[in-house]
């Protein structure tokens, strides 16, 4: 029953043990403490998907997570991912496509079209749609982005 | 001079975009420095009242060292600013303090800074600062606001109204009068804000030393800042830095001057240490510039054969408790006037205008401005006049269009038409959408119960406005651009330019217009801007002029540089620079094509051989040029778009099936990029038409300042959207091209609109209200049933 | 944005969590998935102590099927339910309406005793609980009883947990032979909470429907189970008579309260052609 708690994770493959706030969220925890700036902050009350990140294999709010919960935790941002080139036919797609303009978006929007991957078949632009409907995009209008996801699943998973 | 077939024209994928994708950005909050403070804002909970007292006591001691600065302390460093047009005589607004002074003026206005080591201290201790209100009545109905018994927003001024003005061409009442058909509509435009994902962002770091202010943070104007952190921190100008790193959208929303920004540079030279601020999304809705919010009472009459006789157009525009600083806050609404009926030939006009103050976040320019509200009451009259006189809505515009002998041609509105591409715009769009299949279509589901709509709405899009607007209102705000253009030594091209990036991908543009001057690839050139110490003077990013203005720029700046070149190359080559090229990387002979000194030979002996030069060469290898746009007052784009949606009677829900623009930009830079503009505006524009609307209560509440209750358009909702081009170069430029940001956005509303309506009218109903709510439609069902 | 200070713990059994709950009272929260919680926090405006994380409770966690009855365990996952097969075969109500429920990551978190806990008058499962007539499982140090989702939730954000008291799991009965389930909702874009939100269970002999029950959400200040547009439909074969009598019974059972997303006519409005458009799809599946 504390307001500081030490907390031992992995970050993107990495060991990391930190002594946090027990208000901190999950992000601002990445961000501040671990210098991991790819995920954003859009809203901090969990609508607008920019701070999406995965833990323990399954994409999350980092707004709607305390650090303290990531204890023990597998966390994977935009930036180990990047690194482990395990969305790299995404990130190829969306830059062929701009499917981009200001990026601020992108690193959740990566995310969460990875795990719809994660499903392992091509899907309908109706649902491609559904699967990112927790993610705002203010810039493309999201045609790109349904575009540049269809095309990997295609080379993914056949014509 | 039109560039040989290169990298203009080409749907090249932008440069930044790979480090976007792999979370390298680095936007203001990912800025890192030693010594930061982090500032939050205690706010208004009124929408207008009286400050009796501000008590810091009870936050200082919930957080021990936490500074409170109350309106009076940061006035004591800062003066208030007044927006004011030199032009407008006529015009009032208030002088506004970076942090209210004696009084509030809207729910959300700043009324104290506090400062900690963290934002969540600083909330903190913000949350203990204890005010002391007098609640005051506010205005905060729009159409009630010029009331007679409306309670004052400012009581200075003696009544709400900011501004009137009229236009009038020929007689609109008599020609009314004698139309074979008049239609008319009473519509409402919501109020809405552009809603960057990335809020608003800003660190300030005064150093007392030097006496310099270094600010970084997202704005798409930051001479603008400059300008007003000089005049009024009185810091001189060439001490005052604006830095802008990765802006993650912009819209407009970061175009303006914001207390909370001018605060915390304020309040770091009152420390001497850098400070940070970051709008949380609770604090961008009752913070960030909202606008459009106007109500239209528009008539317009046709003859027998459809052409237009005459158009009435009465706005009540409405601000919020100020405009914005050095930009017209009228324009909303005088956009509404001027562009009305812009499209179509008429003689005929009467557009007037009041512009009133509400109780309500400070109004400014969101994409588009008033262009969206103009087209949608224009567009949605010609449908009503066209199903009035029995043609058929395509063909009732073809009829009606400025044709090409007309052009060019002031309109009734004020609007000088040069060249416009209308007629092909529309046979482009009939042909994509496939129009008289989809009508068919539309009639075969009508007989099973389907309500479907379509709506085809031309636009015109008012881009890269030059100096006749703002100079003589006396605004500090430059209409220029300008960009260095420079060889390195290796042979490699950087540009430095006054463009900000803000996600449109202009330079990865601007690359491309420099690879085709100077014969190299746009992989070879490295585009640098967003900071006022570095970079030449330029105006920013708005009224969608990235590529008009500063490309044109870019275009002069290489081509001196080519210049430049070719006479070294001549030089060293003992040949006449008449005679030769810049291809391929290399100083080639024109007539052959024949590679002669390779570009980093060139640069090479221009930086570090200055000893083999014959003597009196003086290698210029950077080259700065500005363009003051001077063909046309600004450049009008135009186009066509087209929607096709259903409407279900039984609950009101409208799901939009497709969306078609044929859009004419003028010359094409990139493709890629301006198809993706056009797209992300269409979804803005159906954000206003379906979604988006900031709701107040009687008393300036905001009720629905939240992700979770403000609409913004998801992808589930978003019809795909094809986009076509026809091209028409805008004449008396290198470039040719025109604006292409806020197409998208100007004319979906109105598609939108009349699908709906043409949905709705076999069922004897039509709402003329946006945004339109299942709601709203069942109420039209149940008034026209 | 950010949260106020509190502090934390995570206790490892269900029994430390109940004597937390017992020490605290109205000043600990319990921390599930956090998908509501978490934002009323940042926004401050809810102010714990004390955040009690039962994240780590096996006893809390889990789907199964016993005797007939769906346990499903209160930190069950919101994608727990959306991907389980035994949801899909027996709890058919359930899986239509999880699709419904907020957007991928927000359901990876959420869970299925925070959302009942909770009793957000918008949300589905609450809805699904009282149409399927379901019992919930509280716990204290005090004992356990047992209640029923119709009696469970009181209003706005109330419900019939003490302060002391923890959500364990729910039962649910089975899908049962001869029986259907139909779900609708309306609400403005995907995933959003609804506007109107129609729950319908009922057992279908032929076209005559009997054991109707009808729930809305999205309407009142909790889930409402709609006794007389239930009763409308008992023992009648569906028809289109029938199905004005449900829409008309359905303004006797609800009084809808409005807001800026929608008046209370239009809710009343917008339940009524769910209600009818889902028994529709209830009866034409057969």
């Amino acid at each position: 029953m504390q307001e500081f708690i030490d907390i031992a994770l992995t970050v993107n493959g990495e060991p990391v043990s930190r002594r946090v706030e027990a208000r901190q969220h999950l992000v601002d925890f990445l961000r501040n403490e671990l210098g991991l700036t790819g995920s954003h902050l859009g809203c901090e009350h969990g609508v607008c998907g920019a701070c999406t990140v995965r833990v323990d294999g399954a994409v999350v709010r980092g707004c709607l997570m305390l650090a303290v919960q990531a204890d023990g935790a597998d966390v994977w941002t935009v930036e180990g991912l990047s690194d482990s080139g395990g969305i790299a036919d995404l990130q190829e797609a969306f830059i062929a496509r701009n499917a981009l303009q200001c990026g601020y978006c992108t690193p959740g929007m990566l995310l969460t079209a990875a795990e719809m991957l994660e499903a392992g078949r091509r899907m309908t632009r109706t649902e491609i749609r559904a699967f990112l409907s927790g993610n705002f995009c203010r810039c493309t209008g999201y045609h790109a982005i349904v575009d540049a996801i269809g095309t990997v699943m295609e080379r993914r998973f056949g014509g | 001079m039109a560039d040989p077939p290169g990298a203009v024209g080409r749907p090249l994928p932008r440069s930044g975009a790979r480090r976007l994708a792999f979370g390298r950005g680095t936007y203001t909050d990912d800025l890192r420095f030693p010594g930061l403070l982090h500032l939050a804002f205690v706010r208004s909970p009124h929408a207008h009242a009286r400050i009796v007292k501000i008590n810091p006591g009870p936050a200082l001691a919930a957080v021990p060292g936490a500074r409170v600065f109350t309106g009076a302390d940061i006035a004591r460093v800062c003066t208030p600013w007044q927006g004011l047009m030199d032009n407008l005589p006529t015009m009032v607004s208030p002088p506004q303090h970076a942090v209210a002074v004696d009084r509030a003026v809207w729910q959300g206005e700043p009324v104290a800074a506090v400062v900690a080591a963290s934002r969540a201290e600083a909330e903190d201790a913000a949350a203990g600062v204890v005010v002391e209100w007098e609640p005051l009545p506010a205005a905060a109905v729009r159409d009630r606001t010029l009331d007679e018994d409306a309670a004052p927003v400012h009581p200075e001024l003696g009544s709400n109204l900011s501004y009137a003005a009229a236009i009038r061409a020929g007689d609109a009442e008599a020609a009314l009068a004698g139309a074979a058909h008049v239609v008319e509509g009473d519509f409402s435009f919501a109020r809405h804000t552009g809603v960057p994902l990335e809020p608003r962002a800003v660190i300030a770091d005064y150093d007392p030393g030097e006496g310099r202010l270094t600010v970084h943070g997202g704005h798409q104007a930051p001479w603008h800042q400059q300008d007003t952190l000089s005049r009024h921190l009185g810091i001189p100008e060439h001490l005052v830095r604006v830095v802008t790193p990765d802006i993650g959208g912009g819209f407009g929303i970061k175009l303006h001057i914001y207390g909370e920004e001018i605060a915390v540079s304020a309040v770091s030279k009152l420390l001497g240490r850098p400070v940070k601020y970051v709008a949380d999304r609770l604090e961008s809705f009752v913070s960030d510039v909202q606008a459009r919010d106007q109500r239209v009472s528009a008539r317009l009459g046709v003859g027998e054969d459809g052409g237009i006789r005459g158009l009435s157009v009465d706005a009540l525009s409405s601000l919020g408790a100020y405009g914005s600083y050095g930009r017209p806050p009228i324009n909303e609404g005088m956009m509404t006037i001027t562009m009305a009926g812009g499209p179509y030939a008429n003689e005929h006009y009467e557009g007037r205008l009041r512009v009133a103050f509400q109780n309500k976040p400070p109004s400014g320019m969101y994409r588009a401005v008033g262009q969206p509200i103009a087209c949608a009451v224009t567009e949605q009259l010609l449908d009503r006049a066209a199903h009035a006189a029995g043609i058929d809505p395509v063909d009732m515009r073809r009829r009606n269009y400025w044709t090409d002998e007309a052009c060019p041609v002031r309109t009734p509105g004020g609007i000088g038409i040069g060249r416009l591409s209308l007629r092909a715009c529309l046979d482009r769009l009939a042909a994509m959408m496939d129009y008289g299949a989809l009508r068919a279509e539309q009639a075969a589901l009508r007989g099973r119960g389907i309500h479907r709509g379509i709506g085809v709405a031309t636009f015109l899009e008012m881009t890269s406005i030059g100096p006749e607007r703002y100079g003589p209102a006396g605004a500090r705000i430059s209409t220029q651009d300008g960009a260095t253009v420079r060889l390195e030594p290796s042979g490699a091209v950087r540009c430095v330019t006054s463009v900000i990036e803000i996600g449109q991908g202009t330079h990865s543009a601007l690359a491309q217009i420099v690879a085709d001057r100077l014969g190299v690839a746009p992989q070879d050139v490295a585009v640098v801007g967003g900071d006022t110490s570095l970079t030449p003077h330029g105006g920013g990013a708005w009224a969608s002029r990235g590529l008009t203005i500063g490309g044109e720029a870019v275009w002069r700046a290489a081509q001196g540089l080519r210049e430049n070149i070719l006479e070294l190359a001549g030089s060293i080559l003992q040949a006449d620079p008449a005679d030769l090229d810049l291809a391929g990387g290399a100083v080639s002979d024109r007539a052959t094509g024949e590679a002669r000194i390779a570009l980093a030979e060139i640069g090479r002996i221009g930086h570090f051989r200055h000893d083999t030069l014959p003597p009196g060469v003086q290698p210029e290898l950077a080259v700065t040029r500005h363009y003051v746009p001077d063909a046309v007052p600004f450049a009008l784009a135009n186009g066509v778009q087209g929607s096709w949606l259903e409407v279900d009677p039984e609950t009101g829900e409208v799901r939009l099936l497709e969306h078609w623009v044929v859009e004419d930009c003028g010359r094409i830079v990139n493709p890629l990029l301006v198809e993706e503009q056009i797209r992300g505006g269409v979804v803005q524009g159906i954000g206003g038409a379906l979604f988006e609307e900031c709701r107040h209560d009687e008393e300036g509440q905001m009720l629905n300042a939240t992700f979770a209750d403000y609409l913004v358009p998801m992808a589930a909702e978003m019809p795909d959207i094809h986009v076509g081009h026809v091209e028409t170069p805008l004449e008396g430029t290198a470039l040719g091209t025109k604006g292409a940001g806020e197409a998208g956005t100007v004319g979906a509303p109105a598609a939108v609109l009349l699908a709906v309506n043409d949905a709705l009218r076999p069922l004897g109903a039509q709402v003329d209200s946006l945004p339109i709510t299942p709601e709203s439609i069942l109420h039209a069902l149940a008034a026209g049933a | 944005m950010k949260a106020p200070r509190f502090s934390y713990v995570r206790p490892e059994s269900l029994e430390r969590v109940l004597e937390l709950l017992a020490e605290h009272g109205d000043e600990a929260r319990i921390l599930a998935g956090g998908q509501s919680l978490m934002p009323t926090l940042n926004m401050r405006l809810s102010e714990p102590r004390l955040l009690i994380d039962i994240n780590r409770i096996d006893a809390l966690k889990g789907i199964s099927l016993e005797d007939g009855t769906v346990r499903v365990g209160a930190l069950a996952r919101h994608a727990e339910l959306l991907d389980s097969p035994l949801v899909a075969e027996h709890l058919p109500l359930i899986a239509a309406a999880m699709p419904h429920v907020a957007h991928v990551a927000v359901r990876n978190r959420g869970t299925f005793g925070g959302s009942i806990a909770l009793a957000d008058p918008a949300a589905e499962l609450p809805a699904c609980a009282v149409a399927l007539d379901a019992a919930f499982v509280l716990a204290s140090l005090r004992g356990r009883r047992t209640v029923p989702a119709r009696s469970f939730f009181h209003g706005l954000y109330e419900t019939e947990l003490a302060e002391d008291e923890l959500l364990v799991e729910a039962r649910i009965p089975a899908l049962a032979a001869g029986y259907r389930s139909s779900f609708l909702e309306f609400a403005r874009r995907h995933g959003d909470f609804a506007l109107a939100g129609i729950c319908c269970h009922a057992r279908i002999d032929g076209a005559v429907l009997s054991d109707v029950r009808l729930a809305c959400f999205g309407s009142e200040d909790r889930p409402r189970f709609a006794g007389a547009a239930s009763a409308a439909a008992e023992g009648r074969a569906w028809s289109g008579e029938v199905k004005e009598a449900v829409k008309a019974a359905l303004g006797g059972d609800l009084d809808p309260i409005g807001n800026f997303h929608a008046s209370a006519a239009t809710r009343l409005h917008l339940a009524r052609v769910l209600a009818g458009r889902a028994l529709d799809r209830m009866a034409a599946a057969g």
